[in-house]
């Protein structure tokens, strides 16, 4: 189990638990993570599930894939630090994740 | 009392609701009623990686029991509506319970066509639709085996890719003269058919399936005067949607419940939504949708609209297939006499098929071309008018027409 935090635009934080394999988004989404649509469930084909890492984690995930690269550049608003949920998979390394929800996916 | 919201269904469109009645405010009590064993969960990988094996079962749900618990809703599985009693205003279960309810959603889905041809009872035939079918499905889903698809279109050709890859031999019979005859343009059929058939697939165009031979277990199709031999056959030809309940309580139905633009049916106090619903399309021509874009959109509206916040439903629609390593999304309603405008070289894999109506763009089939299903979304929802030669040119990225 991997204790990811989701911060809102708001400042409101909900910390989730992640089975290792599992998504960001999948975790996120099921546990009712306001602002993860994830509209196409976990296909990176819609860019709703957009995050932005915090600086001292953003070094520390895996790259990204040349499809989620251009999937962000569709998505509302990105930074360097922007990632897709839905492409990255939970390793017991990423225990403390922080990531901020943008305030909208649309 | 508080006020009580029933939800006939529990799938994509009813977990929505619970979810969008939360968000707005609303504050009574909640019962979500499903007739299968599992509380929502996504349909669509079930013909793509859940069949393939890769996509574990925990992994289908859509929301974990804490949800549920958090959101205050009671979920009631293994139990079916059977009547709705809409002067009462209360709805009975297959338990024998009855429950009283202030609003009711009817998110109850579709089921599929069954076939009637002779042999169509035979063990060994099998449709798509829930865990339990694929589940039923994968005993026999075995390297070599042979397997007759019936129907060319997402099911059977997803079904069709998954088989392929698992080193079952795969023939798919079609009664069209392309696949996917109702959703794609003529050059997305083709493609796909060229690549199906790069993967060892046998097309059987233009050919309707007679029937099924074997004793107790199907062993062979009949079909276009001849016996296909088959150790199994998956039966994708469509979907019919679950309106009875509401017909019988008297609702408007028409081929699907009957909804206005705020998935209001002809009772105020209940409302419908996802592939269940025949409602007005943007254009205003009545359709019933079988995806989870609809689910998704018209269960936020319902949930507005019960919380007394009514916001005009008029949404692109948009679908997604996964075939092989094709990643099809379309956007939009396409028309058979739509204006079709090619974006890219289907040879190099990664092309769109743009549909023009009076000018504007009206649909959009992209195959793993995500930019062009994006953009081409927006374009459709600002029924914005690009010109043709500008949309074929590949030299200019779609972010220019955004």
């Amino acid at each position: 189990m991997a204790k990811i935090t989701f911060i809102q635009p708001d400042g409101e934080e909900q910390t989730v638990e992640i089975l290792p394999g599992w998504s960001v988004m999948e975790g996120a989404v099921r546990a009712g993570v306001i602002g993860i649509d994830a509209d196409c469930g976990g296909a990176c084909a819609c860019a709703t599930c957009h995050v932005q890492v915090e600086p001292e984690w953003a070094a520390k995930l895996p790259l990204k894939s040349e499809m989620e690269e251009t999937m962000l550049d569709f998505a509302i608003g990105p930074k360097p630090n922007s990632r897709l949920s839905c492409q990255l998979r939970v390793t017991s390394e990423m225990d403390g994740l922080t990531v901020r929800v943008p305030p909208s996916q649309h | 009392m508080s006020e009580h919201i029933v939800i006939i269904g529990a799938g994509q469109a009813g977990v929505q609701a619970v979810q969008s009645l939360r968000a707005e405010g609303f504050q009574g009590r909640l019962t979500m009623v499903g007739d299968e064993a599992y509380p929502p969960y996504q349909r669509p990988p079930l013909s793509k990686a859940y069949l393939l094996g890769t996509f574990a079962r925990e992994r289908l749900f859509l929301k974990g029991d804490d949800f549920y618990r958090e959101a205050g809703c009671e979920l009631l599985l293994n139990t079916r509506a059977t009547v709705i009693d809409r002067t009462a205003r209360t709805v009975m279960l297959s338990d024998g319970r009855t429950l009283a309810y202030d609003k009711l959603l009817l998110a109850t889905g579709t089921r599929v066509r069954k076939l009637k041809s002779p042999g169509a009872d035979l063990r060994g035939l099998h449709y798509l639709r829930d865990i339990a079918d694929v589940d039923g499905l994968q005993g026999a889903f075995k390297q070599g085996a042979r397997i007759a698809i019936v129907g060319g279109g997402y099911i059977g050709l997803e079904v069709a890719a998954v088989a392929a890859k698992r080193g079952l031999r795969v023939m798919v019979f079609e009664s069209a003269d392309r696949l996917m005859p109702r959703t794609a343009s003529k050059q997305v059929s083709d493609f796909f058919a060229a690549e199906h058939e790069k993967a060892g697939v046998v097309l059987k165009l233009n050919t309707l399936v007679e029937g099924f031979e074997g004793k107790a277990r199907v062993e062979a199709v009949r079909a276009g005067g001849v016996s296909h031999l088959a150790d199994l056959v998956l039966v994708g030809i469509g979907v019919v949607p679950n309106d009875e309940l509401a017909a019988a309580a008297g609702l408007a139905c028409s081929d699907g419940i009957v909804v206005d633009r705020n998935a209001m049916t002809s009772d105020p106090a209940i409302f419908a939504a996802g592939d269940c619903t025949r409602h007005h399309g943007r254009d205003g021509a009545e359709i019933r949708l079988e995806c989870v874009q609809n689910a998704i959109d018209q269960a936020k509206h319902a949930a507005l609209a019960m919380m007394g916040k009514p916001r005009t439903y008029s949404e692109v629609p948009w679908f997604w297939s996964d075939q092989y390593d094709l990643k099809l999304q379309i956007a939009g309603l396409a028309q058979p006499d739509d204006v079709i405008v090619v974006r890219g070289d289907p040879l190099s894999r990664k092309f769109a098929v743009f549909h023009l109506r009076d000018g504007a763009v009206a649909a959009v089939e992209a195959v793993n071309a995500a930019p062009e299903y994006l953009i081409g979304r927006k374009l459709i929802a600002a029924n914005a008018t690009v010109p043709r030669e500008r949309l074929a040119d590949t030299s200019l990225p779609m972010k220019s027409f955004a």
